[in-house]
């Protein structure tokens, strides 16, 4: 009886990865929300992408569950951003066992040294933010559009090498998701030009913005450092709030990945209007910014709005 | 120096909400820390900052980043476990500290549990525990409420709460008071420590309702003047705290309770009843 019980667990063990392969679709793993929507793009009905870090979840801080080492187990493909963005990755990789391709997206890009314009002292900020060690590098390459080109360049190649039939489908996936981005990415630089020199300067709650910042001219303004781990002290706040009053900033944004009660505060005391919800590291699970491409047109969009006024 | 004190106060009104916002959790959990204190019962605010996570979760998962639900899951969690853990140190052979231990801990992991089942969120746990610097006026006023109704409670119960600190045996032995006492005081330290939580942060709460009374059982004898101390150790922490983090650019809540530990260190040593000082250095009339 024991022994027939122990026959069908192992055949069923065995049969596991058939089970997976069965489905006939690439089994693609992303690290976050907005790679898994580039991914799917670019793989489109060839590929089964599981995301790591889901809507509205912080990268920094995740804890991964034993369903992700499961989901990363059976991976042909992983994808992940790269630029010490994923601090956990390495030892969930480990943890996992993956033994097959690590495509990191960002590869090829230039990178940004963090912001540190704010009074973050450099042993302040190398303190905070112990155990995420983000380098002196900003991860958030994906705000800037033409970094999002090498991101979609370096998914169809992953993918290709992976699946080398389905090369033609990524091939068109990739050139047809290419062209979206060329249209959202002139949206936004006509929005930005509508803006009078002085509007272009946006408070927000984490430094997720400067790629963005430095490719479509705008200066953005956060009361932490570039991790949402790190608290801010009486001094940042201050001087964010004397910045606000002295160069007349009209708006704040809050992000969806952290906490707005700062911000709120920061907003009152200076007048200064909350200008909406802002996506930075995360998209959101239903509308407005369910797709990178979604997300990116949702922040532009809440930003001149709030700041032509 | 006037100026360097001041200014900040005068020019910023979030200052002026971090300060008022310290006095108020100063005068209401100090004196509460001093009992705790006196009853060898000082780990329980950190237990207990465990304890109510489960109730805070609860109450952001249903109604968001609302102070009043989470104040209230945070507070049924908390006197649950409060509750539980009496009951079962009263009627049992277990004595207070295991069994608020067992209890903790379940509901720490009942706690972590909810959170994680809410999907990889924001960490929550960041959105639980709230800043000094980000203090509005619902906080405020939280805050406020629960140090004024700290202090009518405890008028009502400082007698008893004496006698259950000197001998609770005794106060056992003659009155039926102990356990409502004991039960009420229980509900003081939950509903202090919920408040502060959710407005300041675990380490601002637990920090100021326990190093103030410590550094104050240096200073007085009296339990009233051992109060009044530690309230003037707590206030003084956080206004030098909050100028440290202003000028220093110091995150403002660690900043608070280190001036909190410091004052404790020179208390060690310096402090008039069984320091360092009186115990190992002969007096100087003494030796005349």
């Amino acid at each position: 009886m024991n022994r027939r019980i122990f026959l069908g667990l192992t055949t069923a063990l065995a049969l596991l990865p058939l089970s997976a392969l069965a489905q006939d679709k690439l089994p693609v793993v992303a690290s976050f929300s907005i790679l898994g929507d580039m991914v799917a793009n670019v793989g489109g009905d060839r590929v089964a992408v599981t995301t790591l870090v889901g809507p509205d979840g912080d990268g920094h801080v995740y804890q991964p569950t034993p369903a992700d080492a499961q989901a990363v187990g059976a991976a042909k493909l992983l994808v992940i951003n790269g630029l010490a963005f994923e601090g956990w990755f390495d030892r969930l990789i480990e943890a996992a066992e993956y033994k097959g391709t690590v495509v990191v997206a960002s590869e090829g890009i230039t990178p940004r040294a963090m912001a540190d314009e704010e009074g973050h002292a450099e042993g302040e900020a190398e303190a905070d933010h112990a155990g995420h060690d983000h380098g002196n590098v900003d991860p958030h390459a994906w705000q800037d559009l033409g970094n999002a080109r090498l991101y979609v360049a370096n998914i169809a190649r992953g993918l290709t090498e992976a699946d080398p039939a389905g090369a033609d489908v990524y091939a068109a996936n990739a050139a047809a998701y290419l062209a979206q981005i060329d249209t959202v990415e002139a949206e936004v630089k006509a929005a930005v030009a509508a803006l009078p020199a002085d509007r272009r300067t946006i408070v927000t709650s984490h430094d997720a913005f400067g790629y963005f910042a430095a490719a479509y001219g705008l200066n953005f303004l956060a009361p932490q450092g570039v991790n949402t781990e790190a608290e801010a002290s009486a001094a940042d706040v201050a001087a964010l709030i004397t910045q606000i009053k002295d160069q007349s900033i009209g708006a704040v944004f809050v992000e969806n990945i952290s906490d707005p009660r700062l911000l709120d505060q920061i907003a009152a005391e200076t007048g200064a209007k909350a200008g909406g919800t802002l996506y930075s590291d995360a998209l959101s699970a239903g509308a407005p910014a369910d797709t990178y491409l979604n997300m990116m047109r949702h922040n532009i969009v809440t930003l001149t709005a709030a700041l032509q006024e | 120096m006037i100026d360097l004190i001041l200014t900040p106060f005068l020019d910023f009104a979030f200052m002026r909400r971090a300060l008022l916002g310290c006095i108020a959790i100063s005068i209401g959990a100090t004196p509460i820390g001093v009992f705790l204190m006196l009853r060898r019962m000082s780990l329980t605010g950190d237990a207990m900052a465990h304890a109510i996570l489960p109730g805070a979760a609860v109450g952001f998962l249903v109604s968001g980043l609302s102070l009043g639900a989470m104040t209230i899951g945070g507070l049924v969690a908390g006197m649950a476990v409060a509750l539980l853990s009496g009951v079962v140190t009263r009627v049992t052979a277990l004595k207070e500290d295991a069994s608020l231990a067992a209890f903790y801990l379940i509901s720490l992991a009942g706690g972590v549990l909810i959170v994680s089942l809410k999907g990889s969120s924001v960490d929550l746990l960041h959105v639980l525990f709230g800043t000094v610097l980000a203090l509005n006026d619902d906080a405020l006023i939280l805050l406020c409420s629960i140090t004024t109704l700290t202090w009518f409670a405890l008028a009502l119960l400082f007698r008893p709460l004496v006698l259950e600190c000197a001998d609770p045996n005794f106060l056992r032995s003659v009155s039926r008071l102990s356990a409502i006492t004991h039960f009420a005081f229980l509900a003081l330290v939950v509903m202090n420590l919920v408040a502060g939580f959710q407005a300041l942060g675990t380490l601002m709460s637990v920090g100021l309702m326990i190093l103030p009374a410590a550094s104050a059982r240096f200073w007085a004898q009296g339990i009233g003047a051992m109060i009044g101390v530690a309230v003037l150790v707590a206030i003084l922490s956080s206004v030098v705290g909050l100028l440290l983090s202003y000028h220093l650019s110091l995150p403002s809540g660690p900043s608070i309770i280190l001036v909190a530990g410091g004052l404790y260190a020179a208390s060690v040593i310096l402090g008039r009843q069984g320091s360092l000082r009186t115990r190992y250095l002969p007096r100087p009339h003494l030796q005349s």
